[in-house]
């Protein structure tokens, strides 16, 4: 009558030894490497040279470029996900009711987030925010006579990109959709026997029982968009312009690495890119139990 | 008491006032949910058309999704393909990636996850905690190192770098099969252990047939992520014959002149049509890996 998972250390090892492998060769080797590189010059050829603190300090003092990318990367995180998560809920709120056809339109409302890290569809975007593109002729045609040459013009070039990510908000709004579905409709009957308004309800039940989810998803998808590439990589055609404008902190660590072959200064790149996704899953930890609410604490 | 007999009859009343509001709320909803869905749409069905559009005519009829005149030369232009590669080399390459990665990350993935929500040893918590870390670590901490030991074993210009991690697990398919497994009565375990069956009969006799949904999800997800991969056919290929489509698209742009439109949306058409397919085919995979484990 031993119905537990049964001790046996042989055959664990045994079971989980492609993942020991793999995260020491792939993970835990290189993070090594690249900690040691981001201490040193390094161009792939030669033998690195140790610089102590400085491509950090290079950094933070002397690269001004690096602090556009830094600007570009947090207006992208701190705007499209943001952004993206308040689809997914509206969207997943409008599909959450008994109708057939919602199947529908929750495939469709999908759609974008399975082809929108595609190649494919930076290349439509692209074309779509163009000069001559779909956007310009169809505000002609609402009566806007002026173009707007978004792909000339930091700010818009990099809105260009916030919104292919809002596009994006499928997955979210699946697992919104999961979740709203778990809430017991007795709690809005009570509320409606209370007389609560439906904004009562969003903010007093919905918002609250939905706030694991949502804490979830955030953190998710920060980390996710700090290491956005392709989009950014593709409109831009590797260059992140306009003017550094779509320079997403994965884009510029490229280029340093192989663009310029400045491996030692791309690595120590990595590291605060690490420390940032770090401290802001942090923050986000810290700060949830303000607002996350967990329904086992609170019954 | 009086108040009492009345309030049966009025309720029905009051519904029946309401109910044709009630239908005029219903075609509403479906407007506008309708019409939002339409609007995202809207560039997926744009590209669509435009890819039969003549290449001169993309951006002057940017505005209308009718193409005049309907051609399909896009295609077979585009399919001849770029750099002296034909478009079926490209497709060649992606599914020699994508086959081999996505067959090497759901079967490694699976023993892993049996070890993990099976077996207890000692020090599982702490490779299970350093899964879940590993999920959430992001990729350039370790891309340069992997690029160099890459490149000093010779395998540069090459699938390998991009196919061979994939046989030591994928943390995301642990996770979601770790989930799985748990859910599995033990006593089937159990029952098969009587029978006779060692560890590796168990998982592949009890457990595998019973995984199969999160296996397919997995599977469905590796092959996404690899045929949409961009950034590690970039570092690894160099030589046109062994790029996959992604990197083939990027070509096209590169060298986009003003004639060139049409192939590229043509082509951009022909390397969605696979990821969109298997959406509709496998949708109920996909729905349930999503919300039971939040795969992006």
């Amino acid at each position: 009558m031993k119905l537990r998972p049964s001790g046996d250390n042989l055959a664990g090892y045994a079971f989980i030894s492609p993942f020991i492998i793999g995260f020491l060769a792939f993970t835990i080797i290189p993070m090594v490497v690249s900690l040691y590189l981001s201490f040193t010059n390094y161009d792939l050829f030669s033998t690195p040279q140790w610089v102590g603190l400085g491509n950090y300090i290079e950094m933070f003092t002397g690269d001004e470029k690096y602090w556009t990318t830094i600007k570009v990367t947090f207006t992208y995180v701190l705007a499209g996900v943001p952004l993206r998560l308040t689809f997914a809920l509206i969207v997943a709120m409008l599909l959450n009711r008994a109708s057939r056809m919602v199947g529908i339109y929750r495939t469709l409302f999908y759609l974008p987030s399975i082809i929108g890290g595609s190649v494919a569809v930076a290349i439509m975007w692209r074309n779509i925010f163009g000069n001559e593109g779909t956007i310009n002729q169809l505000l002609f045609f609402m009566g806007i006579d002026q173009k707007i040459y978004w792909y000339q013009e930091p700010t818009s070039a990099l809105w260009t990109l916030i919104l292919l990510s809002v596009w994006q908000f499928g997955s979210s709004m699946l697992i919104f959709l999961a979740g709203l579905k778990n809430i017991s409709p007795e709690y809005y009957e009570a509320a409606s026997v209370d007389g609560a308004n439906p904004f009562q309800k969003f903010f007093k039940i919905t918002l609250p029982l939905l706030s694991p989810i949502i804490f979830f998803n955030l953190v998710m998808q920060t980390i996710s968009a700090f290491m956005t590439f392709t989009p950014a990589y593709i409109i831009s055609k590797g260059e992140g312009g306009p003017l550094d404008g779509t320079l997403l902190y994965s884009l510029y660590l490229f280029q340093k690495a192989f663009n310029f072959f400045q491996m030692g200064y791309a690595s120590a790149m990595a590291w605060v890119m690490l420390l940032i996704v770090g401290i802001l899953t942090l923050i986000l930890f810290k700060t949830s139990k303000y607002w996350v609410h967990y329904e086992s604490k609170e019954g | 008491m009086k108040a009492l007999q009345e309030s049966p009859q009025a309720e029905p009343r009051q519904l029946q006032v309401q109910k044709p509001k009630f239908k005029w709320g219903k075609w509403l909803y479906h407007l506008v949910t309708g019409a939002f869905a339409l609007l995202m749409l809207y560039p997926i069905i744009w590209l669509l058309m435009s890819s039969f559009k003549e290449s001169s005519q993309v951006f002057v009829t940017a505005h209308s999704l009718i193409p005049d005149p309907f051609i399909l030369s896009n295609y077979t232009q585009g399919w001849e393909g770029i750099a002296g590669q034909s478009f079926g080399t490209f497709i060649k390459n992606s599914l020699i990636i994508v086959g081999f990665s996505t067959i090497g990350a759901v079967i490694s993935s699976a023993l892993i996850a049996y070890g993990f929500a099976r077996i207890s040893f000692k020090g599982k918590a702490f490779w299970f905690a350093c899964m879940m870390v590993s999920m959430m670590l992001p990729h350039e901490v370790v891309m340069i190192p992997q690029y160099i030991i890459f490149a000093k074993i010779g395998w540069l210009n090459s699938f390998l770098p991009i196919i061979v991690p994939q046989f030591f697990g994928h943390a995301f398919f642990i996770f979601l099969m770790v989930q799985f497994i748990r859910n599995i009565p033990i006593e089937l375990d159990e029952a098969a252990r009587i029978d006779g069956c060692g560890r590796f009969g168990i998982f592949y006799k009890v457990i595998v047939p019973l995984i199969v949904p999160a296996m397919a999800t997995a599977a469905i997800f590796s092959f996404y992520w690899k045929w949409e991969d961009l950034i590690n056919p970039v570092l690894y290929l160099n030589s046109p014959d062994k790029y996959p489509v992604s990197l083939a698209l990027k070509l096209f742009l590169d060298s986009e002149t003003a004639s060139n439109w049409g192939a590229m949306f043509a082509m951009s058409v022909v390397s969605l049509l696979p990821v969109i397919l298997i959406f509709f085919l496998f949708q109920k995979y996909i729905v349930e890996g999503i919300s039971t484990s939040g795969l992006k």
